[in-house]
């Protein structure tokens, strides 16, 4: 008799699979502290910015190294491997066995939001340590912006994985997602420095509305209920593409 | 579940199923008892797979039933995966899992799994065990994959295309461990296009051609039942005429080759042949009368097999 559940089994299995894809824990765990090391390191970034409201360059980086994170894990990570088990034919054959192929995707989707959770605790302390940025001034807003902004995203990857018709298509398109969603999330100029209709246009995007929000649960300001629907929104209507069309095979 | 000691172990009736506006299978029955090798034999794309998916609960029919041990498997998806293994074509596991690893996820799928040591010794996977997935051979992963398929100690075995990839050795060491399933009361599904594997392995096998069985049966049957069950060849003292020979009845085929001539037919036709030469005084030297082979009787039932005209040889 086995003692150990099946669900438990896939999990563990998983687990060991994601350990051992280096790229991906480096990306999306270690890339984005190296980033904030980085501009930390700059003079011109520890100083406080008028455009920002008086924050430094280094303290909006932070909170855009934490979407970076939840970037990277899912429109460059997750979707390669859940598209390559679907070519391979391990969903599928996992349909022939008494487990369902799904908990394979939940396992896949919980260890990529725990490497998200390390990543974020990294930059945090690291920030703190380091450049004595602020930590999350309200820190239960900071909880549920961070846990929208994952869903968005991983809902943006979702739909690519579900829609791709191989999994070269599918790291392809999810490449091509991935520059506009750091822009949008600030990686390449601030969120809050924009101005006119590219602000709109950006704020109207789930990583825009997210930058913006995770900003405001920084400085301890209640977020734009906007900027949460935007995500909410961008969330529900994704998933629902994406599992109305999602193939095992 | 309701089941009697008298239910089959597997049982298709007319099952159709469409892909599209391709018919891939027409209209496909047949029983398998418990604890019998059944083949399933046909040439590429005559809807072995689509059978056996469908028999699996990973395709659902546009038409017909289907009961493993009176489940259906499209509606009780759940149920089936508890009785059937399966080891499907073409199917690869996560490029950095090790053997050792796939075994021991495939054990915690199962209430009752067989010790995975057993399977992964059968199949010469001992050696392996600490390998990727992605760094083995076709032949180590399909071994693999056949291991899997049994851990969960099936009432149904399905193999598709068992012995792809295999050198003779293992290939021989896969049909043993195949035999011993039966001796130990397993039901095979075993889906080739190999005729030899169907004759080594199967109690029974249904020959599926364009969607539809062509035949039913034993393989000595099948052979037997066949136009072409026996071969007789011989090489005659003076010249014959091969299109009076063709006309005989239950003559199937007659070729002539340098001075030698093979008749194929049905299984009284030896004896026609032989009758007809000895009233021509014709004097068969060297003859030789052999069974058909499996191979025969599936091109027979599988093509319109015309032979060429046949000519007259001289001796």
């Amino acid at each position: 008799m086995s003692t150990a559940s099946p669900t438990a089994a896939v999990i563990r299995t998983e687990s060991r699979l994601f350990s051992r894809e280096l790229g991906s824990v480096f990306w999306i765990v270690l890339f984005p502290t190296i980033l904030v090391v980085i501009l930390g390191s700059v003079p011109s970034m520890n100083e406080p910015d008028p455009n920002l409201g008086g924050q430094r360059l280094v303290d909006v980086y932070s909170s855009v190294a934490v979407l970076l994170s939840i970037i990277m894990a899912s429109l460059m990570a997750m979707p390669a491997v859940i598209a390559g088990y679907r070519e391979a034919g391990i969903l599928r054959r996992l349909r022939t066995t008494p487990v369902h192929p799904g908990s394979l995707l939940l396992a896949q989707a919980g260890l990529h939001a725990l490497a998200v959770l390390a990543s974020l605790a990294l930059v945090l302390v690291v920030g703190r340590v380091a450049y004595d940025v602020r930590l999350p001034q309200d820190i239960w807003w900071y909880a549920v912006i961070v846990l929208l902004a994952t869903a968005a995203a991983f809902s943006i990857g979702a739909v690519i994985t579900a829609l791709a018709p191989s999994a070269r298509l599918v790291q392809t398109i999810g490449t091509i997602v991935f520059f506009p969603s750091m822009f949008a999330a600030g990686v390449y100029f601030p969120v809050q420095a924009m101005q006119g209709w590219l602000h709109t246009v950006v704020v109207s995007t789930p990583m825009g509305a997210a930058t913006e929000a995770l900003n405001d649960a920084v400085v301890g300001r209640t977020p734009d209920l906007v900027d949460l629907a935007v995500m909410a929104g961008w969330t529900v209507v994704l998933s629902l593409v994406a599992v109305r069309s999602f193939r095992w095979e | 579940m309701i089941e009697n000691s008298h239910a089959p172990a597997v049982e298709v009736d007319g099952l159709r199923k469409t892909y599209a506006d391709k018919v891939a299978v027409e209209d496909v029955s047949f029983r398998v008892e418990p604890g019998e090798v059944f083949g399933i034999l046909g040439p590429n794309g005559a809807g072995k797979t689509t059978t056996v998916e469908s028999v699996c609960g990973l395709r659902v029919g546009d038409a017909g039933t289907v009961r493993v041990h009176g489940i259906d498997p499209w509606t009780d998806h759940e149920a089936i995966t508890r009785i059937v293994g399966v080891q499907l074509q073409e199917s690869r596991m996560q490029p950095k899992l090790t053997v050792r690893e796939a075994l021991e996820l495939w054990t915690a799928f199962y209430d009752d799994p067989m010790p995975w040591a057993d399977p992964a010794e059968r199949l010469g996977l001992v050696d392996h065990l600490d390998q990727r997935f992605g760094t083995l051979s076709g032949g180590q992963q399909q071994r693999l994959s056949i291991a899997l398929a049994l851990i969960g100690r099936p009432r149904v075995a399905i193999l598709d295309e068992l012995s792809t990839g295999l050198d003779p050795r293992a290939r021989r060491e896969v049909w043993s461990l195949v035999r011993d399933l039966r001796d130990r009361g397993t039901t095979v599904l075993l889906v080739t296009h190999g005729m030899e594997e169907a004759e080594a392995l199967c109690d029974r096998v249904a020959i599926i051609d364009r969607g539809r069985v062509r035949a039913v049966g034993t393989p000595s049957d099948l052979v037997g039942g066949a136009a072409a069950a026996t071969v007789t060849s011989f090489e005659p003292s003076e010249a014959v005429d091969l299109v009076a020979l063709r006309e005989l009845e239950g003559v199937a085929d007659v070729r002539a080759d340098a001075g030698r001539v093979t008749v194929t037919g049905a299984e009284d036709a030896a004896v026609a042949v032989l009758t007809r030469l000895a009233s021509r005084g014709v004097v068969p030297h060297r003859l030789r009368v052999v069974d058909g082979s499996l191979d025969s009787a599936y091109l027979d039932l599988t093509l319109d097999n015309q032979g060429a005209a046949p000519e007259e040889v001289t001796a």
